[in-house]
């Protein structure tokens, strides 16, 4: 066991040193490879439960960006540059530990040329200025985990994906992939199918869609290399889901899973189980294209109102915190976002090496998580929305100090907003925060 | 047999409940008996909900064996059958907000426990809460949002109802995803409701039931 967690330690220190040193980096100055260095250790001291040199501050930003600017959300998601320019504001004037690209600024050509069922967007279902939202539906029937666990690929492909997105109804067209052998006859019967079922319109739509997708994700990565030159590391990048929200989000919807769990436990399970090395994978994948060592989990459907400590314990945590093992053993960093409330679980959310983890919080108790967490995992959060949104200066001031001061107590916290930066929130009161934890928060 | 149905849907005991249902109604049941006992079990349900020893898995699971034996009991009941409501509650999602999982809880809660309830549905400009409250008479409105968006919405919407003249004829609470009390005092709103419970509570408080 002391062999197991010197081994681990080695490799979550030595891809946090990596992504200190910036060896890919080409900096704009001697004094932008200082800032970089001196804000990337300022957040590693803090994930290994070390004392950095002041309370970092690493806040995830979305539309908060555009009303900066005074650019709406539609043109954030398809003018990338407008975008762009945007984000790096934000990054510039608020000089925070990290900078936050325009990446969560989702590209509505994407979605428009695959008919997309699953968003609504500005213009394309609720209104240009606010923010795009996920439109929950049983994409996955109750009656169709078999088919899910029998062939994942093959039910997504041709049974789920046709009602997620106009542009792949042809695939419901085509025969089981499984037929679909690298024979002769195979291919024919792939051609035939695709042909009937208009499979070939799919893709030009997919290729269509792949054009919008390369060009948000270059000037993405655009963003980052120029951010980083300046001197600002990147914590978000890779991302996964925990397998119960993989199916509560996307398949089944809330309502939906929430049945599950009484009238077929054990088919949810195993489909959680089944999902784990999906959920593993895209990490993964995410990691191998992105600098930062940080794995986000945005969590929805584990928290204390969405399910009993019971159903927690049976449904929801086994597959997160395989999960979140795995990574930590791959040297990659958990960045579990617990939105909404987690206070009654955080006993059992303990069970994690300790310094190989980041637990963002929203409505838990911060302090109490402070207490039971506080020597074994570090602490990201939890400005309230509403404190930034329509709280005064003194109010923001007050709950920073109280954050700063008890859950900072020793290191062990960076902060953000409860749900990152709202899109809705005064940029006075952004600032206020911005000013207080870099004043107050200096360890000395 | 009338305390086990009681008990077979408080306990959640699906199979349980509709086979008591079947059985009652096959040897001639009085069918509203049936909902009365339902009933008693909802309270129960809200009772363990509010105890934090149910939660709302358990509560979209009650409602799911309750409206199952709602339609077995439907055609008996007589065309006549009317449910003595404690007042009406117009609901909905405020504008640019198209979240509805807390609405339908909250709707399905206030409806089992004797309200009749108005639920517009997601995104609703402020209007539509104005000419529903003028159209059914309501005293009670609440305000679903999930998204700090509807921090705005939810104030314009308040606003409207004062502007119509009918601020003083409703009470207002708010509930969802990023509401506090700080976003009650932002809006105007008379209360904020941190569950379903609690918005029963409020709308039981406010036609003078405790």
């Amino acid at each position: 066991m002391h062999g197991q967690e010197v081994k681990n330690m080695n490799r979550t220190q030595e891809r946090l040193e990596l992504w200190c040193s910036a060896p890919n980096v080409r900096f704009q100055s001697p004094e932008a490879e200082e800032a970089y260095k001196k804000r990337a250790k300022r957040i590693a001291d803090a994930v290994l439960l070390e004392t950095p040199d002041r309370v970092p501050i690493a806040p995830l930003v979305t539309f908060f960006a555009a009303n900066y600017v005074g650019i709406t959300a539609e043109d954030a998601m398809y003018d990338h540059d407008k975008a762009y320019a945007a984000f790096r504001k934000v990054a510039l004037d608020f000089q925070w530990d990290t900078a936050f690209s325009h990446v969560l600024a989702l590209p509505g050509p994407l979605y428009e040329a695959l008919d997309f069922k699953q968003l609504k967007w500005p213009g394309h279902g609720v209104p240009r200025n606010c923010t795009y939202q996920y439109v929950e539906e049983e994409y996955m029937k109750a009656e169709e985990y078999d088919a899910f666990l029998d062939d994942p690929s093959d039910f997504l492909i041709r049974t789920v994906l046709p009602r997620v997105a106009g542009a792949f109804a042809p695939f419901q067209m085509l025969p089981p992939l499984s037929m679909i052998v690298p024979c002769y006859t195979g291919v024919l019967m792939m051609l035939g199918s695709a042909a009937i079922g208009g499979a070939a319109n799919a893709f030009t739509a997919i290729n269509k869609a792949s054009e919008s997708f390369m060009k948000f994700i270059l000037s993405a990565v655009a963003f980052r290399e120029e951010l980083q030159s300046l001197g600002f590391p990147f914590w978000f990048g890779p991302s996964t889901q925990a397998p119960f929200d993989i199916i509560g989000d996307s398949l089944r919807g809330t309502k939906g899973v929430m049945l599950d769990m009484y009238r077929q436990p054990d088919k949810l399970l195993k489909a959680t189980d089944r999902l784990l090395p999906t959920a593993i994978q895209t990490a993964m994948a995410g990691a191998a294209t992105s600098p930062s060592p940080f794995v986000f989990i945005p969590l929805h459907k584990g928290a204390m109102g969405f399910m009993s400590l019971s159903q927690f314990k049976t449904f929801y945590w086994p597959t997160l915190h395989k999960l979140m093992l795995e990574l930590i053993e791959q040297g990659l960093i958990p960045l579990p976002f617990f939105e909404a409330e987690y206070t009654d679980r955080l006993e059992i959310i303990k069970d994690i090496p300790k310094g190989k983890a980041l637990y963002w919080f929203e409505k838990t108790d911060i302090f109490k998580a402070k207490e039971i967490l506080g020597d074994h995992v570090c602490i990201k959060g939890n400005i309230p929305s509403s404190l930034l949104c329509t709280g005064t200066a003194e109010q923001v001031k007050d709950y920073c100090k109280k954050l700063i001061d008890i859950v900072g107590k020793g290191g062990g916290l960076i902060v953000d907003g409860a749900v990152g930066i709202p899109d809705e929130a005064k940029p006075e009161n952004v600032k206020v925060m911005t000013t207080f934890v870099k004043e107050y928060g200096v360890y000395k | 047999m009338s305390k086990d149905l009681v008990n077979a849907l408080a306990e959640l005991n699906e199979k349980e409940a509709i086979e008591i249902v079947r059985e009652r109604l096959n040897t001639g049941a009085e069918p509203t008996k049936i909902l009365d006992d339902s009933r008693k079990a909802m309270e129960i349900v809200g009772k363990r909900f509010a105890n934090s020893e149910y939660f709302i898995p358990d509560l979209v699971y009650s409602g799911e064996i309750l409206k199952a034996i709602t339609s077995m009991v439907k055609p008996r009941l007589a065309k006549t059958h009317e449910v003595k409501r404690l007042g009406k509650v117009v609901l909905g999602t405020v504008a640019g907000d198209i979240h509805d999982i807390g609405l339908n809880i909250v709707e399905f809660m206030l409806d089992v426990n004797g309200f009749e309830v108005y639920n517009l549905g997601i995104d609703q400009p402020a209007q539509n809460f104005v000419d529903k409250i003028r159209e059914t008479g309501t005293t009670i409105v609440g305000l679903s949002g999930f998204l700090t968006l509807a921090f705005d919405s939810m104030k314009e919407t308040v606003e409207a109802i004062k502007t119509a003249g009918l601020r003083n004829k409703v009470k207002i609470m708010i509930g969802g995803g990023q509401m506090n009390d700080e976003i009650r005092k932002y809006t105007g709103a008379d209360a904020y409701g941190d569950d379903a419970v609690a918005g029963v509570s409020l709308a039981k408080q406010w036609v003078g039931i405790s």
